[in-house]
């Protein structure tokens, strides 16, 4: 088990998601970069829904009380084991009363802690995944225990390396598809929004991000209608929201845009100001 | 009940299917059944389908390879008269006290409305609802049904938080908060029937298609059901 010294701005436990229940209202959640936090995953051999921990913008610290593996992906928050600084995208042994701890973001907003089997905590509806009120907490909190399984020696190395694929931090281009409003907007209105570039707002979490300049819209609201993670709808002042993961499951404006699952993850590890471009899936 | 429907790709695992863009209870029943015809097809895989008025949203948990061969296979299954299924639907009863303590909005409203507290009462518990779908926050009903004398725009000032339970009106729409959340609807009363738990299953006892009433009940009988569901020995049945 872990003990959180230091939860940092804003730590869940994430896995892939909750499935199987948006027919009730419930969100499907889950890691915001799936690219980065299977890549951890994967190192350790863990499956692609191990739970993991999810930083944002400032990490924590955390003493491992009992030894275990762990790898650590996504943005870089220059991490430290005891004070020696440690890599990413590799596998760390850590030995009783290790402490791990990160820093500020420094090239993404979002790093991924993941530990051998994959963390240990309440299961509700499918998932493991921090939601409110569907689990208690929506994020861990100072002198939290995390439990993970017992580390056993029988764990092989795998030699391969694996190369991380950082155009999750360096590329601005989000990939989507047509919206099913689409096409219900002018050629300039298109021209516009496949052209230009949009900044993230400050109103960006797990659940939005908002982007701005607004943009001319004359769409009209739409009867409720079933939503995604990566939708952008445009409301009638001219707001563009993209939903995130703990998005809900039905909206009423138009939805322009739907963003591929690689585009959800390259805008998961932006922050405020920085730019974004639409570009459309051929 | 045949309808012409529009299959598009939503995204890399997603195909949404269009019935035309109205709020009815056939398109409604049409929806219902083609979404239970679904998931028996896909039984032994995960797929997720959020449905709403008009529409309906199939998540696989694969990547469509070939969209034209699925939407294919979803136009035969649609258009497969035998394994039409039969959408059982039941009628509920919603215990709901208006007393001022719980519906703080009720007075106000009937002013806005020029009516009594008791005609807005009786407008509002007569109708028998329709659940359309579940959207918006875990548990949210949209119910069809509204009394048009009950119509009101929201709040232009949203309150911040609303008690879960509370059963509201917004413009066309009436219903009941899920859970403790900021909303613009004016409050008119309060149900003690949690309409999500997590410790059932399915979390939602009222499902979509499902009917229900409200029913006037004063604050004695609120705060004994009440009371009952804390102690785990109250259960919701359907009248039908």
């Amino acid at each position: 088990m872990l003990k959180v010294l230091n939860p940092g701005f804003y730590t869940t436990i994430q896995d892939a998601g909750r499935f199987g229940f948006r027919e009730y209202g419930v969100p499907v959640s889950g890691v915001m970069d799936s690219y980065s936090s299977q890549f951890a995953n994967a190192l350790l051999g863990n499956s692609d829904d191990a739970a993991v921990l999810e930083m944002t913008m400032i990490g924590g610290s955390f003493q491992f009380y009992t030894p275990i593996l762990i790898a650590i992906s996504g943005a870089i928050m220059s991490p430290k084991l005891n004070d020696e600084h440690v890599r990413q995208h590799t596998i760390i042994q850590i030995r009783a009363n290790d402490i791990l701890s990160f820093g500020r973001a420094t090239n993404g907003f979002r790093t991924y802690l993941a530990v051998k089997g994959g963390l240990k905590s309440d299961n509700t509806l499918g998932s493991q995944s921090q939601y409110t009120p569907i689990t208690k907490a929506n994020v861990i909190f100072k002198d939290d225990i995390l439990e993970y399984s017992k580390y056993s020696d029988s764990f092989k190395k795998v030699n391969a390396s694996v190369k991380f694929n950082d155009s999750v931090f360096k590329s601005n281009i989000l990939e989507a598809y047509k919206g099913p409003e689409f096409d219900q907007f002018s050629e300039s209105q298109k021209q516009l929004l496949l052209s230009d570039e949009f900044e993230v707002s400050k109103l960006n979490n797990r659940m939005a991000y908002q982007l701005e300049p607004l943009l001319t819209n004359s769409l009209k609201p739409i009867l409720t209608s079933p939503v995604l993670p990566g939708t952008v709808q445009l409301t009638p002042s001219g707001q563009l929201i993209v939903l995130m993961r703990d998005c809900q499951t039905t909206g009423g404006y138009p939805r322009i845009l739907q963003l591929t699952e690689k585009a959800i993850n390259r805008l998961s590890q932006r922050t405020t100001q920085s730019c974004v471009k639409f570009r459309l899936k051929v | 009940m045949e309808y012409n429907l529009k299959f598009l790709r939503y995204n890399e695992r997603s195909i949404l299917i269009e019935w035309p863009a109205i709020i009815d209870e056939n398109v409604l029943k049409s929806i219902l059944n083609f979404k239970k015809r679904i998931q028996n097809k896909y039984i032994k895989q995960k797929v997720d389908i959020i449905n709403a008025y008009s529409s309906i949203l199939i998540i696989y948990d694969f990547t469509i390879d070939n969209l034209n061969d699925e939407i294919l296979a979803l136009k035969l299954l649609y258009e497969d008269e035998k394994s039409f299924y039969e959408i059982k639907s039941k009628i509920w009863e919603i215990p709901v006290c208006y007393d001022k303590e719980f519906g703080f909005d009720l007075e106000q409203f009937s002013k806005y409305k020029e009516l009594s507290k008791s005609e807005v009462i009786e407008l509002h518990t007569k109708p028998v609802y329709k659940v359309y779908f579940i959207g918006f926050l875990p548990g949210f009903l949209y119910l069809g049904g509204l009394d048009f004398k009950l119509f009101l725009d929201r709040k232009s000032t949203p309150n911040l938080n609303i008690k879960r339970g509370s059963v509201a009106i917004g413009g066309k729409q009436t219903g009941i908060y899920p859970q403790d959340s900021p909303g613009g609807w004016h409050v008119i009363g309060k149900t003690p029937i949690k309409l999500f738990d997590i410790n059932q299953s399915p979390p939602c006892v009222i499902q979509s298609g499902d009917s229900m009433k409200f029913v006037s009940v004063d604050k004695s009988e609120y705060l004994n059901i009440e009371e009952l569901i804390a102690k785990s020995s109250f259960q919701l049945n359907p009248v039908l």
